[in-house]
């Protein structure tokens, strides 16, 4: 068994330096890599390029990062809820990228998967299919679309072990398993860190050897966005 | 004239046993309430859940558990947790039978427009260009003119484009349009509503029938 534990957050971001480009897992604040977040702004690492789907709210997730102006460049499919970002996109400081869903989750899955660029239709006839090469199968056009390129990923699963096997709960899986398999250097934090064989291996979502360091979370605040329940009328 | 809850409810009359369906944010999400009793249909929601459930009641709420409008949600007896990639191979394949979607605009040959407002509106499509790209069944609700009373049936679209020729059908407070040929086809009329008042809220070619009949609800 390979060991990827690391003991804590400011370890395992070791070696991520200004201008380097990180992946974050995440759905909204479903799922994101609260400790690694935290250490990043701590600190202090400038000028990152951050590819998540989304960039968090006011202080919280990557609007963390957002507010001590660490973050470059966004490459992400939905930025809204965030009012700093928005200053910093309208003013300039802040480079911004939109791209669909589906594309920005099959632009991790290629990165992992050793696949370079694919075609899909999504954003054909658009203003996102400008400039870029168009083909024809079956017919229908599509766009080329590349793998990403990241430095690092930061995810978050719910239960690891020690060989960096991870297990994700609900909907927090969402971009992690494929950004776990993109980064270059994978940092999983998870809520509990078991010894090897405590997992069951038919019940492990992202194999070890996607990733490098694992640690458990110092602290999970998983705060709820749109906090929605029943009105009686529906109950 | 419908209100919101109405157009879902209209919109539920095109559900199917055995659909697969992906509701986008706002009116289509009300159209889970109104699935006829006598179908079976399972909700998709493209951050990876198939068989999502209403709302939790209140205490019963889970960090780790929402749909794409990021809302607290529930999952029901045979529902699955997928990744990202998995969600939208779902919507790309084809294995997803109906889409319902809002949108600021549609043309009538079927182009929609609902991510972007330049120099106003500017949060990113999230995953509506992959739907609107590869989705066969497309239905979008919406309201039948703007804020300023202009209508967003349109000739061409002047908002930048999520998708081209796609849109199916459309389902306002007013009526039920089905979009072929380069025109809007006037299906049904909302109970109370004129066909003069329809042709007069829609800017792009309408084809209207001898009967045009009233909605049943």
């Amino acid at each position: 068994m390979i060991r990827k534990t690391v003991s804590s957050a400011e370890d395992a971001i070791e070696g991520l330096s200004d201008g380097m480009t990180a992946m974050f897992g995440g759905f909204g604040l479903c799922g994101i890599p609260e400790n690694a977040i935290a250490a990043i702004r701590k600190k202090g690492i400038r000028n990152l390029v951050c590819i998540s789907n989304n960039a968090g709210v006011d202080g919280f997730g990557l609007g963390l990062l957002l507010e001590t102006k660490q973050i470059r460049k966004m490459i992400s499919s939905y930025v809204g809820e965030n009012d700093e970002f928005e200053r910093q996109m309208l003013s300039g400081e802040l480079e911004v990228e939109l791209i669909p869903q589906g594309t920005l989750a099959e632009r991790c899955r290629a990165a992992g998967m050793g696949i370079p660029a694919f075609y899909t239709p999504a954003g054909y006839g658009t203003e996102l299919g400008e400039g870029k090469e168009v083909r024809l199968f079956n017919g229908k056009p599509h766009l080329l679309e590349h793998a990403f390129d990241s430095d690092f990923a930061f995810v978050k699963a719910w239960k690891g072990d020690e060989a960096g096997n991870l297990i994700f709960k609900g909907t927090a899986r969402n971009f992690n398993p494929m950004m776990a398999m993109a980064g270059r250097i994978t940092v999983a934090e998870v809520e509990e860190l078991l010894p090897a064989g405590a997992l069951d291996p038919n019940e492990v979502h992202t194999p070890g050897i996607f990733v490098s360091r694992i640690f458990c979370g110092a602290h999970f605040e998983k705060r709820i966005e749109q906090r929605t329940v029943q009105t009686p009328s529906q109950s | 004239m419908l209100d919101k809850n109405g157009i879902a409810r209209r919109i539920a009359q095109e559900l199917r046993d055995g659909y697969y369906v992906n509701l986008g944010i706002g009116i289509p999400t009300l159209v889970a309430n109104y699935v006829p009793e006598s179908i079976s249909v399972e909700f998709q929601s493209e951050n990876g859940i198939l068989g999502m459930g209403p709302f939790p009641v209140s205490g019963a709420e889970d960090a780790d558990l929402i749909n794409a409008g990021k809302q607290t949600i529930t999952a029901l007896p045979g529902a699955s947790f997928f990744d990202s990639a998995t969600s939208f191979g779902m919507i790309r394949g084809r294995h997803v039978h109906m889409t319902v979607l809002g949108a600021m605009e549609v043309s009538q040959n079927g182009d929609i427009a609902n991510w972007k407002i330049p120099g106003k509106m500017v949060k990113g499509m999230g995953g509506a260009m992959d739907l609107v790209a590869s989705a066969e069944n497309i239905i979008v609700a919406m309201m039948h003119t703007n804020k300023a009373g202009e209508s967003k049936l349109l000739k061409t679209c002047s908002l930048p484009l999520t998708g081209i020729g796609c849109v199916r059908k459309v389902v306002t407070e007013i009526c039920v349009m089905e979009i072929k040929d380069g025109a809007f086809h006037l299906l049904e009329r909302a109970p109370g509503v004129s066909v003069e008042e329809i042709a007069a809220k829609t800017e792009g070619a309408l084809h209207i029938p001898d009967d045009v009949p009233e909605m049943l609800l």
